[in-house]
């Protein structure tokens, strides 16, 4: 065993934090943000998330590997964004609303089928140590990183690029902008917004695997606690931009870290505070960023926040 | 009736279906512990709990002791988990009584007594209500209710002294839930358990601010380890997160609530464990016989409601003559863990010398101080 490392541990705890708190936020925020690039929103992706969880923590149980858990969570979560989808093309469907009756349908499914899988223990996830040239067990401890991690980054940067430069990306983007546009070009726009859904919710669902099969790696039903709502909330924080997300990620997961961190420390008065960080932070940045001139820039244009 | 019939009350399906069935029927369910013919065999017993009863925790624990007593005869259990500690109580509860004929609920969950339980309690006086905790006052709250509850402290002070043999940093770890006397207590018995061996360690405290936050439990345990602890503990709704981190981090890990040496291994000292199956096992054998509850029911290692964790391989042979000494005065009730002169981790003397409190010390149970050598602030 190693000795403590002092007050070096709050930034270590911070860095380690954002990577390994970060992951379910980044997936989550990624994948609403090609569903409201489309022009639609998903506010089930909380559902989405932990129905992801439980899948791939069921899944790997019974056939032992976490791969085909992560596999199977993915193909529940686009099941979860076609229904969504294709609930909300029918004209005068508010997708808000839908969007909160699909959350609790995912939660309870979640909590019903996976009753009998909070005893066992899965197969993790494994993670890539990158910490092998430091002689800091906590250093190596913090890069411990796993896969999904940098999935998840470089998705961010793909989607970046891929939103302006590819004709998916120009698709996606037109059917957000402006329905009518979309329809002028032969575009069919309730088929891409199905899609999007789709593909949105199953990467919601790689979130949730990733929560219950590696960090903190265990399936009951208070795994998730509201990440998914947060991460939604995180796409209009970024502005619909995915390199946004991917940083307002890192924020979070490392401002979740402060509190253990502080008090491990010993500065010990106060946590309730702390622990309230992520959430003043983004007040900060929200207030800091806002202009009194434009609305919500970056905001496709046709989505549904008042239909 | 009237009082059933009163118009402020809202209307749920069971409150329709005992005014619809008239008066007579409206009864009959309430009446069964009345009639002792009935009540020395049959018997419904609810319990509710407020997690999944397989949680590796707080209600694992409470789910085991009511497995116990499903197989006595005459039994019938009805069991509801995830019970959230708002009026879903209050509808489970009712639920329980009308349409399964329950007259003994146990509402496992500190936060189901007030108002939930009160309530419940005032509006069927005829059922019987027992509260795990320690919230029920004689002549504040009725004679259907009491609260029973174990002093598991001496458990963590137990598990305290495995950790003071196993630590080589001195350092050693609890991830805290909230900071209440029971947890409080806790927390300082397994410092001074491990004091117990060498006064020179420290034990770091980290209150996580909810009974279930896996995340933030996890982020904990890894703070906790990062700063050295190499034995963590927990009191925490379900200590599987905690136990599976600690270990995997490589730390030695006590257990809480129920055996997590399933999870943590070789890395598994010891572990203090509720026996809720023996507590369970007399309110119901008292029920049957025709006898009034007990309204007041404590116990500790020698009354049979915790019990201890079989030692785990990493346990060295000084440790366990150690534990099996200290367990042996604990089961003679010889064991006193809070004693003078102790301070707090402020400074002040909280117990002066020469007074040392029994296991079930009423002063115990308004704790609300970390002893000197714990890091950490209940605030």
């Amino acid at each position: 065993m190693e000795n403590g490392i002092g007050l070096w541990g709050v930034p270590l705890a911070i860095f380690a934090g954002a990577i390994r708190v970060s992951t379910p936020f980044i997936f989550v925020s990624l994948g609403e943000t090609i569903t409201e690039r489309s022009g639609r929103i998903n506010l089930g992706l909380e559902g989405t998330l932990v129905f992801g969880a439980m899948t791939a923590y069921a899944v790997a149980v019974l056939t032992g590997s976490p791969t085909l858990g992560v596999l199977a969570a993915m193909a529940a979560g686009a099941v979860f964004g076609l229904i969504h989808g294709w609930i909300c093309k029918f004209p005068k469907v508010n997708d808000i609303a839908i969007g909160i009756a699909m959350m609790q349908f995912g939660l309870g499914m979640a909590f019903f089928l996976g009753k009998p899988f909070i005893q066992p223990v899965a197969p993790k996830l494994p993670s890539i140590p990158l910490g092998g040239w430091s002689s800091t067990p906590q250093v190596q401890a913090a890069l411990n990183i796993n896969v999904l991690f940098f999935i998840g980054a470089a998705l961010a940067l793909f989607l970046f690029w891929a939103f302006k430069n590819t004709r998916l990306g120009l698709i996606l983007r037109v059917v957000g902008d402006s329905t009518d546009a979309a329809r002028a070009m032969g575009i069919n726009p309730d088929r891409v917004r199905l899609l999007a859904t789709a593909v949105g919710g199953s990467l919601a669902a790689i979130g949730g695997a990733y929560l219950s099969l590696y960090y903190p790696g265990s399936w009951n039903e208070g795994i998730s606690s509201g990440q998914g709502l947060m991460a939604v909330a995180l796409v209009i924080f970024a502005r619909w931009n995915p390199i946004g997300c991917f940083l307002a990620a890192l924020l979070f997961g490392g401002a979740g870290a402060l509190g253990p961190a502080l008090q491990s420390v010993g500065v010990t008065q106060g946590y309730y505070l702390f622990y309230a960080a992520p959430y003043v932070l983004t007040l900060i940045i929200l207030i800091m960023t806002s202009s009194p001139t434009r609305s919500l820039a970056g905001a496709p244009g046709a989505l549904s926040l008042t239909k | 009736m009237t009082k059933l019939l009163s118009p402020n009350r809202t209307m749920n399906r069971r409150n329709f279906l005992q005014a619809s069935a008239a008066g007579a029927l409206a009864g009959v369910a309430p009446g069964l512990i009345g009639s002792p013919a009935a009540a020395q065999t049959a018997l419904t017993v609810g319990f509710i709990y407020v997690g999944p009863k397989d949680d590796y925790g707080y209600n694992q624990a409470h789910a085991e002791g009511a497995a116990v007593i499903k197989k006595m005869p005459g039994i019938t259990l009805v069991e509801e988990e995830n019970v959230p500690e708002t009026v879903d109580v209050q509808k489970t509860m009712e639920s329980m009584i009308n349409l399964d004929g329950a007259t003994l609920l146990f509402p496992t969950s500190f936060g189901y007594f007030d108002p939930h339980m009160l309530a419940m309690a005032a509006k069927y006086p005829k059922v019987q209500f027992r509260h795990c905790g320690g919230l029920w006052t004689e002549g504040k709250h009725p004679m259907n209710t009491g609260s029973y509850f174990g002093y598991i402290h001496q458990g963590q002070y137990l598990n305290g002294i495995t950790a003071g043999y196993a630590s080589k940093t001195k350092k050693i770890g609890f991830v805290a839930a909230k900071p209440i006397p029971q947890v409080l207590q806790n927390i300082n018995a397994f410092l001074l358990g491990a004091r117990s061996v060498d006064p020179a360690i420290t034990c770091q405290v980290i209150f996580t601010g909810e009974w279930s936050l896996a995340v933030k439990e996890a982020e904990a345990t890894n703070a906790l380890i990062d700063q050295g602890a190499d034995v963590v503990t927990c009191h925490v709704d379900s200590p599987k997160v905690v136990a599976e981190t600690a270990a995997g981090r490589g730390a030695f890990v006590c257990g809480y609530h129920a055996n997590q040496s399933a999870l943590a291994k070789d890395k598994y000292l010891t572990g203090a464990e509720w026996a809720w199956g023996n507590v369970y096992t007399n309110f119901i054998k008292a029920a049957q016989g025709g006898q009034k509850l007990g309204n007041f029911v404590r116990g500790g290692l020698k009354d049979g409601f915790v019990k201890m964790s079989p030692l785990g391989s990493a346990v060295s042979a000084e440790a366990r003559k150690k534990f099996e000494a200290t367990l042996a005065e604990a089961m003679a009730g010889k064991l006193s863990v809070f004693k003078g002169p102790l301070k707090d981790n402020k400074g002040n003397v909280v117990i002066t010398a020469g007074k040392a409190y029994a296991e079930d010390a009423i002063d115990l149970e308004s704790m609300a101080y970390l002893v000197e050598g714990v890091v950490g602030s209940t605030s």
